[in-house]
């Protein structure tokens, strides 16, 4: 134990390790919080929810500090509700008693594109006769323009860059460009005019009591700060919530796999002749079975929830190349003294692998150990990125099969690559490097090298 | 310390092939034994080879067994089979005049006669032991069944045409990258070996943890920066559509198809390899017999070539051998995305499609991909390792 403390206190010479711990320590806080502020169900919800979480978001839009590295500036999403912001609703009852609706949203518009689309979202309450509605904007300039008059449904969705009464209105300009082309602008090169826009929406109910609430999505080509998919979802949830499944299935299976293969390899060494024949054949075997292909045939025809996965892994691992190393360690333990000195007051076989060999190798594993997490991460990674990952989580693996499948390298929706990949890059190479210095430190024949 | 604790730090470095304890420093010490009379070294190389591939043949069964029991532990092949009798059943009932116009039900009853008739006769009622053998005989021999939806470019449903046809594409690609890491890293090793202390020798140090990730990672990467941003290389596939009819221009576009593949699993490999290799050699060039030979003037081209390099090509060859087994088991998600139409895309493809013959048939090829690699190392192996040729200690 104390050789440990030792040997750990010598990670602290090599500043690679030093990163690396860094890094890993970062994850670690960043699933953890991850768990508490979006717990399981809330991911689940906010990741398969569907269009009714979805649809404040964009499609394929790239994450929001893209604007930072630009000079012309991206169109950011624009969210307007008086679901959220009841002070934009003000109501007025009017003679004959019935609910009269002034919905005002502000909003600035900043950037040197159009907007991607847009959508207007009703909901009212009534129970006989719609209410009806007129919206105008009022562009910086002092211009303003009419929208649209027309009655609503309980709930109702507007899409003005799909009216076409609207675009002739707008002298042939579709909604995005009609709304906020500049007026000095040519129509062949029409250039946003920047400023302080007011959406104004006027509601009349017929009935007593009725309610109005609208909500406004001008959707731009950045949303959030991670970005989303060709499904409309925010990519940060899965971002955050690939983490700490990452770092869970790469330590579980390094872990089980290490632990077990020592423990057969001790066994087997400890009693030598049959035993160890049996293990070292079946390790030949298994080492030459096409890992990938059959993890593949698992997932495919049982299950491909995680759980089945890692075990499957585990299984698959145990008997690999380590148990040729720790044999061949174990082989040399076998013949110290101290061994034959408890071998001669009679301590049983049990008591010999697990209290006095497999102690031994331990500081030897732990390198091992650490260097092969990030291979269990990525092989969760290339699971997903085939299809057969976890088929409700959100992974890294899954962000990347989605954008492969949906071509975001050909379309230049760079983000959704580079963002999962960059995390993943970031476990390996944080778990790489300590054990590449706990390596050294373990093994000093390397330490002058 | 032995040397096969430093092995602990790579995955790939291991032996795989032979159970033999690494070649000790000391074999190339100790003076050749007088070869036997009788037995040339060309003979023992050809025995070795014999008991080697009579194993690999062992391990391939067993490990097709494994696959086959892995597959229908929840019925998948006899699904595969009673879904073929079924179907071909069925249709000879809908073109038989006499048949077809029976009532409904004594039809059916007709047709359930048939299929079960037909189970028999294809040994489904068979217990599972006996059936599993009958399975494992097909597989062995490439008898592979006929795919449920997928079909070769010929139009064949047979599943080893789809597979066979596949093939030469996957060989192509991960032989000439497996040939051009081997040489490449071997030279690398070799001349930062010489080079210890140096910057590039410092580099390849500390760039040797990026092996963390694998081929098709830095391949994703690779056909953003080369493929999407600088629109120099294609982003996939294995020729330019529509395929040139020359011959030159086809292999020419083909080429250029190669670059990013063999890019990413160069870059995936190499600095660890090198690291490793490197850190062999400059081990063994600390061994008492090198310091000798340089006392006796040796240059050191020679030493190299008969003190270094002799005593660590088998261990070398070993650990390439592993490294290949895993760019194999790669290759599904390697070639997906790369879109390169080999062995690998077609389990992606029957995956997709869940074509479970086509599943199954992928992993038995995989697996004897796997057996003959190690067995062409093997036999380069058995020509570099001096115990298998001097035939000291040569126990297989």
């Amino acid at each position: 134990m104390k050789m440990l403390k030792n040997n750990l206190r010598e990670l602290a010479r090599y500043p690679s390790a030093i990163a690396g711990l860094v890094i890993i320590i970062a994850l670690v806080i960043l699933s953890i919080y991850t768990v508490i502020a979006i717990p399981y169900q809330e991911a689940l919800r906010l990741w398969r929810g569907g269009e009714d979480i979805w649809y404040k978001n964009p499609k394929t839009a790239a994450p929001l500090w893209v604007n930072w590295f630009t000079v012309t500036k991206k169109s950011e999403t624009i969210f307007l509700s008086t679901i959220e912001e009841p002070e934009l609703k003000t109501v007025t009852v009017d003679s004959s008693g019935y609910n009269r609706f002034e919905i005002v949203m502000p909003f600035e518009y900043e950037a040197d594109e159009f907007p991607k689309d847009m959508a207007f979202f009703f909901n009212s309450t009534f129970t006989e006769k719609q209410p009806h509605l007129s919206i105008t904007l009022l562009t910086p300039d002092g211009r303003e323009l009419r929208v649209a008059d027309f009655s609503i449904k309980a709930t109702q969705t507007y899409r003005p860059m799909q009216d076409d009464r609207l675009t002739r209105r707008l002298g042939g300009l579709t909604a995005d460009k009609g709304f906020f082309n500049d007026p000095n602008a040519t129509k062949e090169n029409p250039v946003p005019l920047k400023g302080a826009y007011q959406l104004k929406i006027e509601g009349f109910t017929f009935e007593k009591d009725n309610n109005i609430d609208a909500e406004v999505v001008l959707y731009g080509n950045l949303a959030g700060w991670a970005g989303t998919d060709h499904r409309r979802r925010d990519l940060g949830v899965a971002l955050l919530w690939g983490t700490p499944v990452a770092l869970a299935f790469g330590l579980l299976a390094a872990l089980g796999t290490t632990v077990t293969t020592m423990a057969i390899s001790g066994v087997a060494t400890w009693f030598g002749g049959i035993v160890d024949d049996i293990i070292q054949r079946i390790t030949e075997v298994n080492m030459m079975l096409p890992f990938l292909p059959i993890l593949i045939m698992i997932s495919t025809f049982y299950s491909r929830s995680i759980a089945v996965i890692l075990g499957a892994t585990i299984l698959l691992s145990i008997f690999g190349s380590g148990i040729k190393t720790y044999r061949a360690v174990f082989m040399q333990i076998k013949e110290s003294p101290y061994i034959e000195a408890a071998r001669s007051y009679g301590a049983s076989d049990v008591r010999i692998i697990f209290n006095y060999l497999i102690p031994r190798i331990i500081p030897l594993i732990i390198p091992q150990l650490v260097v092969l997490i990030p291979s269990f991460v990525f092989l969760e990674a290339s699971l997903s990125l085939l299809g057969l990952g976890d088929p409700v989580l959100p992974t890294w693996g899954k962000i990347i099969n989605d954008a492969q499948t949906n071509g975001a390298l050909y379309q230049g929706q760079y983000y959704w690559v580079l963002e999962p990949a960059i995390l993943l890059i970031f476990t390996g190479l944080a778990f790489a490097l300590v054990g590449f210095a706990l390596d050294r430190i373990f093994n000093p024949r390397l330490r002058e090298l | 310390m032995p040397l096969s604790d430093f092995y602990l730090i790579s995955p790939e470095s291991q032996s795989t092939m032979s159970e033999e304890p690494k070649v000790p420093a000391s074999t190339a010490q100790t003076p050749p034994k007088k070869k036997k009379s009788g037995q040339s070294a060309f003979e023992r190389i050809g025995r070795y080879t014999v008991v080697r591939l009579v194993t690999l043949l062992i391990t391939v069964t067993v490990g097709v067994y494994l696959t086959i029991l892995i597959a229908n532990m929840g019925g998948y092949v006899d699904e595969i089979r009673r879904g073929e009798i079924r179907e071909a059943v069925s249709l000879r009932i809908m073109n038989d005049p006499v048949l077809k116009n029976l009532p409904a039900d004594a039809r059916a009853k007709q047709m359930e006669g048939l299929i079960a008739l037909e189970e028999k006769k294809a040994g489904l009622n068979q217990p599972f032991m006996v059936r599993s053998i009958s399975f494992l005989k097909g597989a062995m021999t490439l008898n592979l069944g006929r795919a449920k939806s997928m079909s070769s470019d010929s139009g064949s449903r047979q599943v080893n045409l789809i597979i066979l046809e596949r093939l030469p594409s996957t060989l192509v690609l991960f032989g000439s990258t497996g040939l051009i890491l081997f040489f490449a890293e071997l030279f690398l090793a070799l001349f930062l070996s010489r080079r210890y202390g140096s910057f590039l020798d410092k580099l390849v140090v500390a760039l040797a943890p990026t092996s963390a990730a694998p081929g098709w990672f830095y391949g994703i990467f690779l056909i953003l920066i080369f493929s999407a941003l600088l629109k120099w290389l294609p982003f996939g596939g294995m020729v330019d559509a529509p395929p040139p009819d020359d011959r030159l221009q086809y292999f020419l576009s083909m080429l250029r198809h190669m670059i990013l593949p063999v890019m990413a699993i160069t870059v995936s490999q190499v600095f660890l390899s090198v690291f490793s290799w490197r850190t062999f050699f400059l081990i063994y060039s600390s061994e008492d017999y090198v310091e000798m030979a340089k006392a006796k003037g040796l240059t050191s081209r020679d030493i190299e070539r008969r003190y270094v390099l002799r005593p660590t090509l088998p261990t070398i060859i070993t650990s390439f051998a592993l490294t290949l087994i895993g760019l194999w088991s790669g290759a599904p998600i390697f070639e997906t995305v790369f879109n390169w139409p080999g062995l690998g895309r077609v389990l992606f493809q029957a995956v997709g499609l869940y074509d479970t013959a086509v599943i199954v048939a992928s992993t038995v090829i995989f697996a004897y991909l796997l057996a003959i690699t190690v067995f062409l190392l093997d036999f380069i192996y058995a020509m570099v390792d001096p115990r298998v040729k001097i035939g000291e200690g040569a126990k297989s």
